[in-house]
């Protein structure tokens, strides 16, 4: 295939992929937004004005960028892993095996569409909290560039939970038993110095940590971790789940017989 | 002439060792019309599996239109246009985002594939039904989209595995014609199928394999001649003797109007009819009893098995 035409079939998957997820926007869309609409009700204004400051910031302002992150997150992740695996149930991803689309291209078509939700979403719970509170972005470049990493992180993380994937409830056990608790582990809510010493080491092992707080860096100026180090740490993760994700599809693993 | 399809040698083991392809060669000429044929698991979806890369081989060569899959399995693949046995195309989708989207997986722009997906389903009857989500077509309009969606790159080698299986007769002949028509304008068609009625009116070549082996490989044609007998049904006006013999032939009874007569290689059927005649027989009609190919594919299968 000619690079003109690996964009044509990379554009193709991305689309389908945009279009997949806007037709049941009720479903990939609006859940997050009501989801963080109650989060910022509850612990940011109801317990948060409680709390008083955290980090030199209202409690409300310190758990939104976590807010928006975990939203980012569980999009991104979910979006891929929810098509990649519907496409493998219903044998549809066999329209892409059998075309001459290169192993990568598909690879990036998924990732590309799980990113692309991601960031929407972030801009859909990020227009919510301005209901809840200001906010002021410390560094526009840090932002953006931690939005698409993480997404792209996560997105791959989906990709490789749906090529093992063998049914609808494999699909929800990481989602459910350790994304969700690594969120919340990951200072979303808290400061890692309100834990003792040796919490605070064990949290460091956590990748999330490190997300959370370069994204908190990125809105607030203010981080738990060295932004070098989180950002490190974030692309040492991707290029491992990418280099896995591209072993996964050469070597036709659950996908082919 | 560089062949449309070349199979050397072609083996699969699968995990659990079962051996489904001990092996096979196999040479599909370009403009040919092939059917393969064989009994439910006897290798023919495993090959084509193969082909279009859904499954790995275990050892062999198998080369589209000189494009060796091991070396350059993308130019290969451009080749191919691949109609499966079930339906696996996303069920939410409507028909002709399926057949837009699976154009770009080629690399075909969007309007181009916009064009030739609208050219494809009118022939195939299916551009009114281009905006109904694909889980509310019916079988046979099903296995229509996925025909469209397999040319829509327009490929040199069409490869369709049991395409009117659960399809009624009207929709089934007029695939046939459809597909008649697009291998005289040059594709060449490989086609599995269980009605081998379909195989002897459309195909000049056949395959039969069994048990991960090709036993029969040649025309249609040779393959007939082949036949050492046929049996014929004769429904007679009037109401037949209890016994009735005609020398040198085989003749049952089946009621009191209808004789089945076998026909042996080397005798003529107008012997028949002059025995008949002679014994006052008239007869209103004739008929083959089962199809031709049927008996010889039996007897393949079952001499092999």
């Amino acid at each position: 295939m000619t690079r003109q035409e690996q964009y044509v079939a990379f554009m193709t998957i991305v689309r389908k992929e945009i279009k997949r997820y806007m037709r049941i926007w009720t479903q990939t869309l609006l859940p997050s937004a009501i989801t963080m609409s109650l989060y910022f009700v509850i612990f940011g204004s109801l317990i948060g004005s409680r709390i008083g400051e955290m980090g030199g910031f209202s409690y409300m302002q310190f758990v939104v960028p976590g807010l928006i992150m975990m939203a980012i997150i569980t999009n991104s992740y979910s979006n891929v892993v929810a098509s990649f695996f519907g496409s493998k149930f219903s044998h549809s991803v066999e329209e892409l095996l059998v075309s001459p689309t290169p192993n990568y291209v598909i690879l990036m078509g998924y990732v590309v569409g799980g990113v692309s939700r991601g960031m929407l979403v972030a801009v859909v719970v990020t227009i919510v909290s301005l209901f809840f509170t200001e906010l002021h972005i410390h560094s526009y470049f840090v932002v953006v560039l931690i939005v698409v990493m993480t997404a792209t992180l996560f997105s791959l993380a989906g990709f490789i939970n749906a090529v093992y994937a063998n049914s609808f409830d494999d699909i929800s056990i990481v989602p459910t038993f350790i994304l969700t608790p690594l969120i919340y582990l990951g200072g979303v809510f808290y400061s890692m110095d309100l834990l003792p010493e040796f919490w605070a080491n064990v949290s460091r092992l956590n990748p999330l940590v490190y997300v959370v707080n370069a994204f908190r860096y990125g809105v607030l100026g203010v981080s738990d971790v060295s932004l070098p180090f989180a950002l490190g740490m974030i692309a040492l993760f991707t290029v491992v789940a990418f280099a896995f994700s591209m072993h996964l599809l050469n070597s036709g693993k659950r996908l082919r017989q | 002439m560089i062949p449309a399809l070349t199979i050397e040698n072609l083996s699969k083991v699968y995990s659990d060792g079962f051996e489904a392809l001990k092996g096979i060669s196999l040479e599909v000429q370009q403009g040919d019309f092939f059917a393969l044929l064989g009994p439910n698991g006897a290798g023919k979806s495993t090959t084509i599996g193969i082909i279009c890369s859904l499954v790995a081989k275990s050892g062999g060569r198998v080369s589209v239109f000189d494009a060796d899959i091991d070396k350059d399995f993308p130019a290969a693949k451009k080749h191919l246009g691949i109609v499966p046995q079930e339906f696996n195309f996303n069920m939410f989708e409507k028909g002709i985002d399926i057949v837009v989207n699976q154009a770009g997986y080629y690399g075909l722009p969007p309007r181009l594939a916009l064009q030739r997906a609208e050219k494809y389903l009118k022939e195939l009857g299916m551009w009114d039904k281009r905006d109904v989500p694909s889980r509310m077509l019916s079988g046979g309009m099903k296995r229509r989209l996925m025909i469209a969606r397999a040319l829509v790159h327009e490929p040199r080698l069409l490869i369709l595995d049991e395409p009117t299986a659960g399809v009624d007769i009207e929709m089934r002949r007029s695939m046939w014609d459809f597909l008649k028509r697009i291998n005289a304008e040059g594709t060449t068609i490989i086609l599995t199928t269980h009605y081998l009625e379909e195989a002897e009116a459309l195909c000049r070549h056949i395959a039969i394999i069994n048990q991960g082996k090709i036993v029969e490989n040649t025309s249609i044609k040779h393959l007939l001649r082949q036949l050492h007998k046929e049996v014929f049904i004769f429904d007679c006006v009037e109401k037949l003797p209890d016994t009735v013999v005609i020398d040198g032939f085989t003749v049952r009874l089946m009621d009191a109007h209808t004789l089945e007569i076998e026909v042996e290689k080397g005798q003529y059927i107008n012997q028949v009819f002059s025995a008949l005649d002679t014994l006052g027989i008239h007869i209103s009609s004739m008929r083959n009893r089962a199809n031709r190919l049927e008996e010889m594919f039996v007897n393949l299968v079952e001499g092999t098995a």
